[in-house]
């Protein structure tokens, strides 16, 4: 077991309102580690939308998903943020001497006074295609990732879908696995020119198959995959293969933090408005993720939350500690924070 | 006003009356439609909002363009005039359309 890292906020999620939450917090010098299940900052303005604008960020016109996320980036880089990705968050409980723990599902512990829930629509996690009973068969033989290619050895490999993951795991295993078929709805692809054509020079040479359809059916007892079954433009097709690997993107899901024992309102997490603390003192919840009455999903309002759960928060963490209420424009230890004196 | 019609999996109809430049798919939202989740809120993000436009109304309406053809590989059971209602803008000429729900989103 690795010692904990002691901070003393945990920010549950790296999206636009998680990422401000650290400039709010770093003014009061409450030192933030981020945990989010995504690769990079951003949440769904980096994972969903990245390109399109977005126009009710106040003073800013028109701004695209990515760039609102490099401009947070920028804001709270006095703060040295500490970032942990492609993890997600599985245990939480409280300690004797009040602070929490989390733990994430790499193992990693941190020991905080206040967690900050800003999670989104929940976290990302795999699709699960739309094939019937596909549920009996996950974890033994079908999966949503590559752990370890060796698992793939010798296997019949069915990939399904049409992106980058699609494309270059089909390329990866095709050496490891006895056989590879992709299968994807039609014969254009979302991929990386370069990796399709090698799919494609692969088929002719007759290393791979690749059958234009979708998966409708699956077959095999107690889990074990024996046949797919693919309809396709020409009608159903049925290939045999053991494993499965389908590639169909990401979907939002509130995931372990809906077993923490908070109170709920239709999937979202019930706070005050004046801290926007959830049922459990302590744990906060801002953003998209969050309930009050009149609540609206505007990434300003996060914002808006973002400042008032600060307050809250150096109160906890230095209990009984004068607040004093500053402006960056005019507070020379503000702007001092900020690098800019 | 265009009179558009969503026909529920269930076949139950909604005829709605829906303003041009809305999207079939806010029409549906805003008439709760079953079936209709558009989870990403209209950014052609997530093909949650996945529709069939009747035949007699494909041409009309049209292809779906490049990016939406991406994100239909998301979708449930896609089929020759499958559409994201959220990418089909109301007009004039789409006075009458007919769309029907799938059975299930992805």
């Amino acid at each position: 077991m690795t010692s904990p890292i002691e901070t003393d906020v945990v920010i549950i999620g790296a999206g636009p309102v998680g990422l401000f939450a650290v400039f709010e917090l770093g003014l009061y010098d409450l030192k933030c580690h981020l945990i989010d299940i995504l690769d990079r900052p951003g949440g769904q303005c980096a994972e969903l939308y990245p390109e399109k604008p977005i126009y009710d960020i106040p003073a800013w016109p028109e701004i695209s998903g990515q760039a609102l996320t490099d401009k947070l980036m920028e804001q709270i880089a006095p703060f040295s943020p500490e970032f942990h990705f492609n993890r997600m968050v599985t245990g939480f409980r409280k300690l004797d001497n009040g602070r929490f723990e989390v733990e994430t599902d790499e193992g990693e512990l941190f020991h905080a006074h206040a967690v900050v829930i800003a999670a989104g629509g929940g976290s990302f996690q795999p699709k699960r295609p739309p094939v019937p009973g596909i549920e009996a068969y996950e974890g033994k033989s079908v999966f949503y990732s590559v752990r370890r290619m060796e698992e793939f050895r010798d296997k019949d490999l069915l990939i399904v879908g049409g992106g980058d993951s699609a494309l270059d795991w089909t390329l990866n295993l095709q050496p490891v696995a006895k056989s590879v078929t992709l299968v994807h709805r039609r014969p254009e692809f979302r991929a990386a020119p370069d990796s399709v054509n090698k799919m494609f020079a692969m088929r002719e040479e007759g290393k791979i198959r690749f059958e234009v359809g979708q998966v409708t059916g699956l077959k095999g007892e107690g889990g074990q995959l024996e046949a797919a079954t693919i309809k396709g433009p020409d009608g159903e097709v049925e290939v045999a293969c053991n494993r499965m690997l389908p590639f169909f993107g990401l979907t939002m899901k509130l995931g372990p933090i809906a077993d923490w024992g908070l109170n709920q309102h239709e999937n979202l997490i019930a706070v005050d408005t004046e801290k926007f603390e959830t049922s459990i003192p302590g744990v906060f919840a801002i953003g998209d993720i969050n309930w009050y009455p009149g609540k609206l999903k505007l990434i300003l309002s996060g914002f808006h939350e973002a400042a008032l759960m600060t307050q809250a928060v150096k109160r906890l963490a230095h209990p009984g500690e004068k607040m004093v209420f500053q402006y960056t424009t005019s507070s020379t230890s503000l702007q001092k924070k900020l690098g800019v004196q | 006003m265009t009179k558009i019609t969503l026909v529920a999996f269930d076949g139950t109809r909604f005829d709605v009356d829906a303003e041009n430049g809305s999207t079939v798919m806010e029409n549906a939202i805003r008439n709760s439609v079953p079936g209709i989740e558009a989870e990403c809120g209209g950014a052609c993000a997530c093909a949650t909002c996945h529709v069939y436009v009747d035949d007699a109304w494909a041409e009309i309406v049209g292809a779906p363009e490049a990016m939406e053809e991406d994100m239909l590989d998301f979708a449930f059971d896609v089929r020759p005039t499958s559409r994201l209602s959220c990418q089909i803008k109301v007009r004039d000429e789409l006075d009458g359309l007919v769309v029907h729900v799938p059975e299930r989103q992805a």
